[in-house]
């Protein structure tokens, strides 16, 4: 498997994230989906890396490393915002957050 | 390709499966996929830290806010939107855009593997990307305070007056 074969994998991982954040209903999990588009795209920076695209050396992979403590910073102020919105409103559903429109 | 279709199923058994526990473990096993897919090109360092931070860190607090929402019976009686029809469509358009970029560009080397050593990325990460990473340090503080304070109980504050 080339660097194509990574690509691809990739791309797949991502569509699958944003058909997730878009289909789903539930609040947690649209952040869960935002978690695999980042990895989608952690995964390509790595095997750019791997395959000598960067001018830098290892940049791809320092990248990625940043990109992970990005997505940890997210990941918790996300998930802090989701339990206070279902603190208030009792449910995780999206589409039941409707506040500004009444 | 065992490692491609753990990413690949454990990312579709994430966004189809209607109990929440079930998602989450299923994002961990696609994100295991993906440490496998990071030590096979070379960047040992990217799989630890991906199994540190993410199928330690990051599942657990997804877990543990599954647990704090769900109110008993985490199956989910409506899991997706009335535009589930349209969000498929536009996933499809956007792997078929992505994949069809990744396929028809003429690859220069496709078989060198650059090792991604502890050694270079240190220096890297000290060297060229000094700034970044000291901005890194202060997003991440800046992210723990933020979630403390979202997250804390109103009745709290006012206690605290």
């Amino acid at each position: 498997m080339g660097l194509q074969g990574y690509l691809i994998v990739s791309a797949i991982l991502f569509g699958i994230g944003a058909f997730g954040f878009l289909a789903r209903r539930n609040a947690i999990l649209m952040l869960i989906s935002i978690e695999l588009m980042l990895n989608a795209a952690n995964l390509s920076l790595v095997a750019f890396n791997a395959y000598d695209y960067f001018a830098a050396d290892n940049a791809g992979a320092v990248f990625a490393l940043l990109v992970m403590a990005i997505a940890a910073a997210e990941a918790t102020v996300g998930l802090a915002l989701v339990i206070a919105i279902i603190r208030t409103r009792q449910t995780p559903e999206v589409d039941e957050y409707s506040d500004l429109k009444e | 390709m065992v490692l491609a279709a753990g990413v690949i199923g454990g990312g579709l058994a994430v966004v189809t499966l209607r109990n929440l526990i079930h998602s989450a473990v299923a994002m961990m096993v696609c994100f295991g996929s993906l440490a496998g897919m990071y030590a096979l090109l070379g960047a040992p360092v990217v799989a630890a830290a991906q199994v540190l931070i993410y199928i330690g860190a990051i599942s657990v607090l997804i877990l543990f806010a599954i647990m704090l929402t769900q109110a008993g019976d985490a199956n989910l009686p409506r899991p997706f939107h009335r535009q589930l029809p349209l969000a498929g469509l536009a996933a499809l358009a956007l792997v078929g855009i992505i994949g069809w970029a990744a396929i028809a560009t003429e690859w220069g080397n496709t078989s060198v593997v650059i090792a991604a050593t502890l050694e270079s990325i240190a220096t890297a990460l000290f060297t060229d990307l000094a700034l970044p990473f000291e901005l890194l340090s202060l997003l991440l503080l800046a992210a723990i305070i933020g979630a403390i304070y979202l997250a804390r109980r109103p009745e709290e504050d006012e206690r605290a007056n």
